[in-house]
């Protein structure tokens, strides 16, 4: 066996078993009779049929899902660039610094931050106590889907943030310099120069937080309050509460592909090697 | 290498076409550049040599806009362009770095200030192709991924690029420090060619000032942000104002030098009188002797001054030798043509010496 064969050898068997593995038995147990708990035993499309029948609702869950996880992207796109250039190119020696703090929050379990955002905006929380001692009271925002947005965007900053910073890192200062001297303005500096250089890193992190928000659950649970209910809340519900094992597999296989087919679709417009420098 | 331009050099021009009056620029009170007064004429290829931190970037910089000056003035033909942002000034600059788009075809950063004054495509493609012959890219590199041309591919495209944006006067700095010796001293030879044939007025930096001697009208020399020197490559060359621009020039032999006011002059370690073409009423300085102005001697009346030393070490410089040669406490440098000193003695004594004449005496 050759040298390179042999030493990828453990981490095909670990990704075999740790990857492929549990991937092939949810993809089994998708076909297997609703309600059984034996994959590879019986074949059946009853647990798709039963997801695509027109009086079940579980299309909004995938909805409700796929739209967070766009608005969560599209309001982190908004809201990392201008950071990220801030962090590159204007704060300085106060970048480290700043940086550090958008890395702070990640070492304190999700779960538990969120929990601090409901007592901050919890009636007689942070928030509504402190205003109500001025003689005030706080909104009413919690347990609402706007709220479940709010926490995921709050979630995946870092995620959206730091590939963000990473693009526009690797960009030379001189690009931009080069073209103002060659007659750009401000703008078609930006519009030709620097935003189609900074899309490489834009779009990992676009990639990145999408991914994660389409599977986020904890926000819509904690802060949303179950206003709503994503689709990973289904297939949680399926596995735990309902005991139908099939379904939860079915719907985690539909999942899969809808994000598989994102993905895809967006890597294929993505040059990695042109992010890292390395053409 | 390519032919010879046949093309008659242009007349030179006169006229003033930038001023640059007490230009400074200080960084937290350091004078990066410091009152440099300096008139640019029209299609002179002029270049600015110094060390890296005398300030030569600084200056180009603040040419082409990218840089405010923190005090001076920049005319141009009579008109101040020191409030105008890079966009706006007819000059245009070749980056080190060479700044190449790299998510853009060559095609497409040749064209790029065209785009910008939003000139129609059929145009552009036109001129690009112009370009792309002037600087001798083939045509097929059109499409080409820029960050897949070779080095001197891309100083061509960045060359074409600046041309495309049509400034009166085109700004290089160091575009050719990274490149290999022999590309070059082609591309040297292409660029003064292409100076010649445009019309354009160059200002060239480089640290570089063999660079400096085979492109350049004129050569300014910086140190510590002044402006030291400036003349044509021949003033430079054999009238150098200081030691700092004479060693500049390459190495060379700095003796310090004294009268002993009887018309003879004293040469720190050596012993002897010296002959020295003095300056006025300095009785004290340097004198510069360049290593080719240094001749073995067959006796010693051949040359007005005359040492006798020892060979301590030859370096082969291509066409020419390079001989060490210890007198007294000091080591004199020696260069000759290869083989003009026939087989030397076991002892490696030697007879040198130079002519007053060739020496240049510098007070600092």
């Amino acid at each position: 066996m050759p040298a390179g064969r042999r030493c990828a050898l453990p981490v095909l068997i670990l990704l075999a078993l740790g990857f492929a593995a549990p991937l092939i038995a949810v993809l089994a147990f998708s076909f297997a009779q609703p309600r059984t708990f034996e994959a590879f035993a019986t074949f059946s499309l009853a647990n798709y049929a039963e997801i695509f029948d027109p009086a079940n609702t579980v299309w909004t869950s995938f909805a409700w899902s796929l739209g967070f996880a766009a608005a969560t992207v599209a309001i982190l796109t908004v809201v990392a660039y201008p950071i990220g250039i801030g962090l590159v190119r204007v704060f300085g020696r106060w970048s480290p610094l700043i940086s550090i703090l958008f890395v702070f929050p990640l070492f304190i379990s999700e779960n538990v931050r969120l929990y601090g955002w409901v007592l901050f905006f919890l009636k007689n929380g942070v928030l509504d106590g402190a205003l109500r001692l001025v003689g005030g009271h706080g909104p009413d925002l919690l347990f609402s889907p706007g709220m479940t947005l709010f926490g995921m965007v709050y979630t995946y900053l870092p995620f959206m943030l730091f590939p963000t910073v990473l693009g526009l890192s690797l960009q030379p200062a001189d690009l931009v310099i080069a073209a103002r001297d060659l007659g750009a303005s401000r703008f078609q500096a930006w519009r030709d120069i620097e935003l189609p250089l900074a899309m490489p890193g834009l779009l990992i992190g676009m990639l990145l937080t999408f991914v994660l928000a389409t599977g986020a659950v904890a926000e819509s649970k904690i802060v949303g309050g179950q206003s709503v209910i994503v689709i990973t809340h289904d297939i949680e519900t399926a596995f735990t509460y309902a005991q139908n094992w099939p379904l939860g597999s079915a719907l985690s296989v539909l999942l899969t592909v809808v994000i598989g087919g994102v993905t895809l679709v967006a890597l294929s417009k993505l040059d990695l090697d042109r992010i890292l420098g390395r053409k | 290498m390519r032919p010879a331009d046949p093309s008659p050099p242009a007349k030179k021009q006169t006229r003033v076409l930038l001023s640059l009056v007490g230009l400074r620029k200080t960084f937290d009170g350091f004078n990066a550049v410091d009152s440099v007064n300096l008139q640019v004429m029209e299609n002179e290829f002029l270049t600015i040599v110094g060390p890296s931190g005398s300030g030569k970037t600084t200056l180009l910089r603040m040419l082409a806009g990218m840089d405010q000056p923190s005090d001076g003035d920049i005319v141009l033909r009579g008109n101040s362009i020191v409030h105008l942002s890079p966009n706006q000034r007819p000059t245009c600059m070749v980056f080190q770095s060479l700044a190449l788009f790299p998510h853009m075809t060559v095609g497409q950063n040749i064209e790029f200030p065209l785009k910008m004054r939003k000139v129609s495509a059929s145009a552009r493609n036109e001129r690009a192709y112009k370009l792309m012959q002037m600087v001798r890219l083939p045509e097929t590199y059109y499409g080409k991924n820029v960050m897949k041309c070779s080095g001197g591919e891309r100083q061509r495209v960045a060359l074409a690029r600046a041309f495309a944006y049509d400034p009166e006067i085109l700004l290089f700095d160091e575009p050719l420090s990274a490149i290999d010796y022999r590309l070059r001293k082609t591309l040297e030879k292409e660029l003064r060619d292409l100076h010649r044939q445009s019309g354009k007025t160059f200002v060239y930096i480089t640290h570089s000032l063999e660079e400096a001697m085979v492109m350049s009208d004129r050569i300014g020399v910086m140190q510590a942000g002044k402006l030291v020197q400036l003349g044509t490559p021949e003033q430079i060359y054999a009238r150098p104002v200081n030691r700092f621009v004479a060693e500049f020039m390459g190495e060379t032999n700095v003796l310090p030098v004294r009268s002993d006011s009887r018309g003879g002059w004293i040469v720190h370690g050596l012993a002897g009188s010296f002959k020295v073409e003095g300056n006025g009423d300095a009785l004290e300085g340097f004198a510069i002797v360049r290593p080719e102005s240094v001749r073995a001697l067959a006796s010693a009346g051949d040359a007005d001054n005359c040492l006798r030393g020892a060979i301590t070490n030859e370096y082969a410089l291509g066409s020419r030798v390079q001989y060490h040669i210890a007198v007294g406490k000091r080591t004199m440098l020696m260069e000759l043509p290869r083989g003009a000193l026939a087989g030397g003695s076991a002892s490696n004594e030697i007879l040198i010496g130079w002519n007053a004449a060739d020496a240049v005496f510098v007070t600092q």
